[in-house]
């Protein structure tokens, strides 16, 4: 079979190309830091949903979500923080994208799914669930209201913390 | 084509598949239509329809029993003919069909009398009435009747012709078989165990997270279920229909081969996005995902240079002219290589799902249904109509009442698609959610509207053609009297079988290959979920934010 020119070429061709994007969605992945959800299964309870300021320019939001809300509905921060979300479910399988950023994750019952976006710009980023929950499905969504660094500003950003993601790596 | 004709009992038993198939796609583009629609805001308020119970009909019987019912009529058609043997058992064959249609009967009651509302994913702790699951089951059961029934058939051939290469329509035929044999084996676990107990109230709790892995370690070779017997027509009848031959035989058995192994231990690119499974077991998913684009690769190169050889038989030369030689005019023809361009885009689309990190951006966008209408929804569905205008007068003796019309209906199909697919999946990469009544929701953003209102136009026109296919099959059967002259099309090879190594013949090899993938792709997954995620879950349903306790 592979004494055939065109053959040959296509199947190394075909090889190639796939080798050529996997070795793409690395680098993105290591490189760039862009990174799909991963487990979290030590972090405290979602018995209060908030945005907690934990380092300068460092915000944990727990979110949880249920038919057909997010908890909480809004979610305010200074331009340029880094924000990390936990997510999880109080009920059915919900989703949670934040348009125009790379958070996209599912919220399942019994677990918790964590994603990281760094908010630069100022204005409102609207949260949607992308996953069918029951009837009132179409009506669920939240924000992220990203406000302006006021002149004293409340912080400024520290770099990504590496750290914590490794953490959950190594785990 | 074998000796033996093929026995008007054994065309009875495929005919009443095609009929269940078509009442089933009726009612299912008919939901679709109602979506496309009603997504625009082109739809006021009924009383009687209600959205996702139409998503749940459009799912269940577009996706799972026209597809289902289609596959297993069109592969035992190409079994019976390039093997040239009667079917083990027309017993089976009809025990097969019985279990798969109570099943479709069952699921369909539940849906009808909306205690179903759940989507043809059916995720869980979102609970439907029992005999949703119970369908969804004898659907499967049965389509192993009729499995068995084609592999015996292959089984009694090779006794009788040993050390003979097994024809390639009927070797294309037998990986899709296998290839459901493995894969539905984690969705039978999922109903099964977890959720058809925990519908009927033996248990209260489940485990989500845990269904979800077993339902996308089917979901996933599910997509070549539904694909590689619209391969096994493009490999094996379209150079025929094109009036040239197949470009190379031996590379279409490594196709299929690498499809077999290689599509079933990914499952978890459907679930970059999920909790309870670590990134490096996801960007293995991945790496498995490009591993199974490289039979689609190499299907894209063989089926274009077989393509390129019939148009120089045509008299077709230089570039470009020899694809203006092919029977364009020829609806099988035509519907089947349309399929072939629609699902160029749709697995160029479904390489940007299996890019990990970039799936972040389309993951249950509307992008994801675009995708799916181009493969799903167009490379099989349109396949299966272009065969049927010359399967259906095969089967019936009728010719087929009208090629204009089946033209018009493989032709329409495609350009709706085309427009459905670029608004769904333009809207998608805006964030537009899939699986959402978007007409009815308050957050719908102003800069969706003009993709979805050119899905809307694009699902009225895959609509109209999907009504024309109807209507020229119903025609066919009912008031065409002219006699059929058809055979079915079977492709002789450029580079025969001769050449292919003799170790593709060795099925247990193959399928110890296939098993080892999956217990090295599922031993990690399956274990961090089980030590994860806990059967805490109780049930809801749809229109109820309270617990079924």
């Amino acid at each position: 079979m592979v004494n055939d020119p065109f053959e040959r070429t296509a199947i190394f061709g075909a090889g190639f190309l796939m080798t050529a994007f996997f070795i793409a969605i690395v680098v993105g992945a290591f490189g760039l830091g862009i990174r799909v959800p991963t487990c979290v299964t030590d972090i405290p309870p979602f018995d209060q949903p908030a945005v907690v300021e934990v380092a300068p320019g460092q915000y944990v939001v727990n979110v949880v979500a249920q038919m057909w809300l997010f908890n909480p509905r809004e979610i305010r921060i200074p331009a340029g923080s880094t924000v990390t979300f936990n997510l999880t479910s109080k009920d059915v399988q919900h989703g949670f994208k934040i348009l125009n950023t790379n958070v996209n994750m599912m919220a399942v019952p019994g677990v918790v799914n964590r994603a990281q976006a760094r908010f630069d710009q100022p204005g409102e980023y609207l949260i949607v669930c992308h996953e069918y929950c029951g009837l009132g499905h179409h009506a669920m969504s939240a924000k992220v209201i990203v406000e302006p660094r006021t002149a004293e500003g409340p912080s400024l950003p520290t770099p990504r913390a590496m750290a914590s993601a490794l953490a959950c790596w190594a785990r | 084509m074998g000796a033996l004709a093929m026995h008007e009992s054994e065309k009875r038993l495929i005919r009443w598949h095609l009929y269940i198939a078509y009442i089933a796609v009726a009612v299912g583009i008919f939901f679709g239509l109602l979506q496309a629609l009603s997504r625009a805001k082109l739809l006021p308020p009924m009383p009687w329809y209600d959205y996702y119970q139409g998503l749940t009909f459009h799912g269940v019987l577009n996706a799972l029993v026209w597809t289902t019912f289609n596959i297993v009529a069109l592969l035992a058609v190409a079994v019976r003919a390039s093997l040239g043997r009667p079917l083990y058992s027309l017993a089976l064959g009809w025990t097969g069909f019985g279990l798969m249609t109570i099943g479709v009967a069952a699921a369909g009651y539940a849906i009808l009398t909306r205690q179903a509302n759940v989507l043809y994913t059916f995720y869980p702790p979102l609970m439907a009435h029992p005999a949703f699951y119970l369908g969804a089951t004898l659907l499967i059961v049965g389509s192993w009747v009729s499995g068995a029934n084609l592999i015996l058939t292959y089984v009694a051939w090779r006794r009788e012709n040993p050390g003979q290469r097994t024809p390639l329509m009927a070797f294309g035929s037998i990986v899709v078989f296998v290839l459901w044999y493995i894969a539905t084996l984690g969705v039978a676990i999922e109903v099964l165990f977890l959720l058809l107990p925990w519908s009927l109230g033996l248990v209260k709790q489940t485990n989500p997270m845990l269904a979800r892995t077993l339902f996308w370690y089917f979901g996933h070779p599910l997509v070549y279920f539904w694909l590689l017997p619209a391969y096994v027509a493009w490999y094996t009848m379209v150079p025929r229909l094109a009036g040239g031959k197949l470009y190379s035989d031996p590379m279409a058995r490594l196709a299929f081969l690498m499809l077999l192994i290689f599509s079933t231990p990914i499952g978890v690119h459907h679930q970059y996005t999920d909790p309870a499974i670590g990134q490096e077991w996801k960007l293995l998913h991945a790496f498995g995902t490009f591993l199974v684009t490289i039979p689609s690769l190499l299907t894209a190169f063989n089926l274009m240079a077989s393509l390129e050889h019939a148009g120089r038989q045509r008299g077709g030369r230089g570039w470009i002219d020899w694809i203006f030689r092919l029977p364009w005019n020829e609806p099988a023809f035509a519907g089947a290589t349309l399929s072939m361009i629609a699902f160029v885009f749709g697995g160029i689309s479904g390489i940007v799902n299996a890019s990990y990190n970039v799936n972040l951006v389309v993951h249950n966008t509307s992008w994801v249904p675009g995708h799916l209408h181009l493969t799903v929804g167009t490379a099989v569905t349109l396949t299966f109509m272009a065969m049927a205008t010359w399967m259906v007068p095969y089967l019936t003796g009728r010719a087929l009442w009208s090629r204009k019309v089946a033209l018009a209906n493989v032709y329409l199909w495609f350009i709706g698609v085309m427009l459905f697919a670029v608004g769904m999946m333009r809207g998608g990469l805006e964030g537009e959610p899939r699986r959402t009544n978007l007409g009815f929701s308050p957050y719908l953003l102003p800069e969706w509207m003009p993709f979805l209102i050119l899905a809307a136009v694009g699902g009225t026109l895959m609509f109209i053609a999907g009504v024309l296919f109807l209507l020229n099959m119903a025609m066919t059967l009912w008031f065409s009297r002219q006699p059929a002259r058809v055979e079915v099309p079977i492709a002789e090879a450029l580079h025969t079988a001769a050449d292919a190594p003799i170790a593709f013949e060795r099925w247990r090899v193959w399928l110890a290959v296939a098993a080892v993938l999956i217990v090295i792709s599922y031993t990690p997954v399956l274990t961090q979920v089980l030590q994860t995620s806990p059967f805490s879950a109780y049930g809801f349903l749809p229109s109820n934010p309270a617990p079924i306790r």
